[in-house]
């Protein structure tokens, strides 16, 4: 077995392990879209309207218009997630240990990335399964086609939660990643409403909407759980990971010092 | 050329802040050696620079005779670190931790229990191998990262302040294992604050401001005054 191979498996086992001694992560992942999904969305039955949008053949109950967004929304959380542990680990030292690995340090943090994606699919899946218990499905096929959409969007994700945790100091200051990320990129996109609603609204904050990253996220989401291909998605999606993963190579490159600041 | 580590000329700067000014010295295979130096001497800038954490731009490190900015794999692969920070996962086992770093270095799986069985049991915590970190204490904590650092078989060891934290008995019990270490094949760099661990007959450096004072055996560094004594009075220290 290849070097990088054990290497691989030995990041996204931790990963793994780590998120079963978090069982309370877990069910807070869970109940958070759900939250939004049986309490929140119920309120909303008919809040789209007459209005059939793309993907969609017919008109929806907004339960069903915000799943992808709820899907989205574990992703990015867990992305946030990963990220603070990213800090955690190295507050605690821990990373010391991954960055002396004789391996890329490009490679080391892809398989980091890799491990909280995969996490963060096993958590969709779960979501759109309890999702399909309360009666709100998809078509039987869009649950496989919407794989490789939750992947590139959770490695989106991740990579930007990597490029932050190379940039917050102190587990302390994670708090500003809620406020000026988390929410921002939540709500100012599809998740919740879409596009054409909120320009009924606002045109200017339809197109700050249209800018956001999260946004194409659960566009492809939305359009691959219909077995549908939206080519802007997949394009913003993928550049916007290349670009935050080159960034997270970038800030983590020894040159330029993660623990610069630090004194001896 | 030394097959252990050779540092050239190196020096690093936080921002407008020299850290480390022009340091050079050459450490062969089978010595222990002894880092001193006062707290903000720069040890840790030092570490971090052989560690890869830190890069700086002027300067070479050479680690078992691998550049370390032009062979950083094989470089790092020569290289065993215990960091003065504790580096394990407390909610892992003892097994587990040693697993997880063996498959940093991409050790083959084939033959890797035997391998950890082998480390640790050297470090005398074989029976504990299936117990929790968290469970551990301090001094076991320490002998563990030591074992694992031993691991992949490096050929220079470097431990930063690896006593730090430690009572009398476990602080006794690492320094005397790790001079035993260095009468092998090995080359040890021991970073500390505290002149006690050092013995007459170790390589001595003396860090102080950045720069190094001074590089020789301990006994022929000191003189005839007790080695408190003369580092206090070189590194201007009032007790």
């Amino acid at each position: 077995m290849s070097g990088w191979f054990l290497v691989m498996r030995a990041i996204v086992g931790r990963e793994f392990l780590r998120f079963v001694h978090q069982r309370e992560r877990f069910i807070a992942a869970l109940v958070r879209p759900l939250v939004w999904l049986i309490i929140f969305a119920a309120g909303f039955r008919a809040a789209l309207g007459l209005s059939i949008i793309p993907p969609y053949q017919t008109y929806i109950t907004y339960q069903t218009y915000i799943v992808p967004g709820l899907c989205g929304m574990v992703l990015l959380f867990n992305g946030m997630q990963s990220s603070l542990s990213l800090v955690y680990d190295r507050e605690m030292g821990s990373m010391r240990l991954l960055l002396t690995s004789p391996f890329p340090r490009g490679w080391l943090l892809f398989c980091r990335l890799l491990g909280s994606t995969t996490i963060s699919v096993v958590q969709v899946y779960t979501f759109l399964g309890i999702a399909a218990l309360v009666g709100i499905t998809m078509p039987a096929m869009g649950y496989i086609t919407v794989l490789p959409a939750l992947f590139l969007a959770g490695f989106m994700l991740g990579a930007l939660g990597l490029v932050l945790s190379s940039f917050i100091k102190q587990l302390e200051n994670f708090a500003g990643v809620m406020n000026f990320v988390i929410f921002p990129m939540f709500f100012m996109s599809s998740a919740l409403y879409p596009l054409w609603k909120m320009a009924e609204s606002s045109e200017l904050l339809r197109d700050i909407c249209a800018l956001n990253p999260f946004t194409y996220a659960v566009e492809l989401i939305r359009f691959s759980l219909y077995l549908q291909v939206n080519l802007a998605a997949i394009g913003w999606v993928t550049l916007c990971t290349l670009v935050l993963g080159w960034l997270a190579i970038w800030a983590y490159d020894p040159s330029r010092g993660l623990m610069k600041r630090k004194g001896g | 050329m030394s097959d252990g580590l050779t540092v050239r000329e190196l020096s690093f700067n936080y921002g407008p802040k020299q850290a480390l000014k022009d340091v050079s010295f050459s450490l062969p295979r089978g010595q222990f050696c002894a880092l001193l130096g006062p707290n903000g001497a720069g040890k840790s800038t030092l570490v971090s620079l052989l560690t890869r954490l830190l890069v700086s731009p002027k300067g070479e490190i050479e680690i078992a005779g691998h550049d370390l900015r032009r062979a950083p794999r094989k470089a790092m692969a020569d290289l065993g670190v215990v960091f003065q920070q504790p580096t394990l996962d407390l909610e892992l086992s003892v097994r587990q931790n040693m697993a997880y770093f063996a498959a940093l270095h991409g050790m083959p799986l084939k033959g890797q229990r035997e391998k950890i069985d082998a480390a640790l049991d050297r470090l005398n915590m074989l029976e504990r191998s299936e117990e929790k970190v968290r469970a551990l204490n301090g001094g076991h904590r320490r002998r563990m990262e030591l074992a694992r650092a031993l691991l992949h078989e490096p050929k220079v060891l470097l431990l930063d302040e690896p006593t730090v934290g430690l009572d009398a008995a476990a602080r006794h019990s690492i320094v005397e294992h790790v001079h035993d270490l260095a009468e092998g094949d090995l080359c040890v760099i021991w970073t500390t604050h505290l002149t006690d661990e050092v013995r007459d007959t170790d390589h001595l450096l003396v860090l102080h401001q950045g720069r190094l004072l001074a590089n020789g055996t301990t006994r022929d560094v000191r003189g005839n005054q007790p080695l408190p004594d003369w580092f206090l009075s070189q590194t201007e220290v009032t007790a």
